[in-house]
């Protein structure tokens, strides 16, 4: 056993409900202890049922197992719990592919390079997919493939009969988007995509203080985002009118430091507002760089919605 | 000059600081200032007291603690706010070429010994 797994199962018995089984789990991943690393996980989804990177972490692992059909079901919870996860994209796009079903295997591998554009390995992946379709049509229908036990084969499998359509399989799985051939994915359409916490700590809302993106949780997991966000639109005006009656221009940003958690309003737009949550764990001035790049996303974003 | 006073004027004294200032809370009305001349003491207490009420509710409603500290960011400076206890509020006004980052340390100052 190394050192770094020594310490991070002792970190973990000293406090079961330490993040530190993320690491552990996949270290044991990579030097192949599936059971135990598969067992760490199982136990810190049980604590953490909400952590999308936990269920990723499930899928990784499942993966290696062969166990297919767990793994996409783990990737399908992660997205579930937040849709810019670029690691559930890629294991994914990585199932898909195997699959066959190249069409899907895109969308997801398009997704993870878009927001990991440094990533050289989902680049050759991507490029690999698009390849083999203009090689080939697509056979979208192959990829409930991704999603049966019985597909051993590295190689893709071949026609459609193994089991359900893609977009049939996704949505027994819940998966809150289509993989019909040619219909936008709203994981890539979402207003976050490939921020960390796109669902929870980011959320955007309009002058009238209705939800349009994101989401946020209460420190005990309740979602708060409507009741939040039916206060956020006063508050932006409110910091509008300080900021102006005291002769100090047009308000860039509100950053509040509360005891549990670092916060940070700004306006992506003069008719929108965006809610930044962090924890203590973050520093407010990284917190506003934050903010900035899901400004930035939201104004993207608002732009393609019209 | 009472207690409040000294260590408002104080904490004037850091660059680009404009005033400050010790608002009620509930109503947003002065108990102690040191502003410089040109910055509307009662419209500072006021409009920062709002934005501190309004703020509170929020981070209730989010299920976070209360503010401790809030910073807005304006094109031409800076307002910093400090609830102190529930019924007061320790406000500052900067320039934009305040060392925010001291001001804040000097206001937590301020705030524990009023505390």
């Amino acid at each position: 056993m190394s050192d770094d797994i020594r310490g991070m199962t002792a970190e973990l018995a000293a406090d079961p409900d330490s993040l530190v089984f993320l690491d552990l789990g996949e270290a044991l991943r990579r030097r192949g202890q599936l059971d135990a690393a598969y067992k760490i996980a199982r136990t810190g989804l049980t604590r953490y049922p909400e952590l999308a990177r936990a269920h990723d972490l499930a899928g990784r692992i499942l993966c290696d197992r062969g166990e297919r059909d767990r793994a996409f079901e783990a990737w399908v919870a992660a997205l579930e719990l937040d849709a810019g996860l670029v690691s559930a994209h890629k294991g994914l796009g990585f199932l898909f592919h195997q699959a066959g079903d190249l069409a899907s295997a895109d969308k997801h591998l398009a997704y993870a390079r878009q927001a990991d554009p440094d990533d050289a390995g989902t680049a050759v992946a991507l490029e690999r997919v698009r390849a083999l379709q203009r090689a080939a049509p697509p056979t979208p229908t192959a990829s409930a493939a991704a999603a049966t036990p019985s597909a051993p084969s590295e190689a893709p499998p071949g026609p459609a009969e193994q089991a359900p359509a893609g977009s049939d399989l996704a949505a027994e799985a819940g998966l809150p988007f289509s993989f019909e051939e040619g219909s936008p994915s709203p994981v890539q359409d979402a207003v976050f995509a490939g921020l960390d916490g796109g669902t929870d700590g980011l959320l955007l809302v309009d002058s009238a203080g209705l939800r349009l993106g994101g989401g946020l949780r209460s420190p005990e997991g309740a979602d708060v985002a409507d009741s939040v966000a039916a206060l956020l639109a006063g508050v932006s005006k409110e910091a509008a009118r300080t900021a102006r009656l005291l002769e100090l221009g047009d308000w860039r940003g509100l950053a509040v430091e509360c005891g549990d958690g670092n916060l940070f309003l700004s306006a992506p737009t003069d008719s929108t507002v965006l809610l930044t949550v962090r924890g203590l764990d973050m520093p407010m001035g990284r917190v506003a760089r934050f903010a900035e790049r899901a400004s930035t996303a939201a104004r993207a974003w608002l732009e393609r919605t019209g | 000059m009472s207690a409040a006073a000294e260590l408002l004027d104080r904490l004037s004294t850091v660059r680009g600081i404009r005033g400050s200032a010790l608002v009620s809370a509930s109503d947003g009305l002065i108990v102690a200032e040191s502003l410089m001349t040109g910055v509307d003491g009662r419209a500072v207490a006021a409009l920062a007291a709002s934005l501190v009420n309004r703020l509170r509710r929020a981070t209730e409603c989010a299920g976070r603690r209360e503010p401790m500290f809030l910073q807005l960011h304006a094109a031409e400076g800076t307002v910093l706010a400090a609830p102190c206890g529930a019924e007061l509020v320790l406000v500052a006004v900067a320039g934009p070429d305040a060392n925010v980052g001291l001001a804040r340390l000097e206001m937590f100052e301020v705030v524990g010994r009023l505390a």
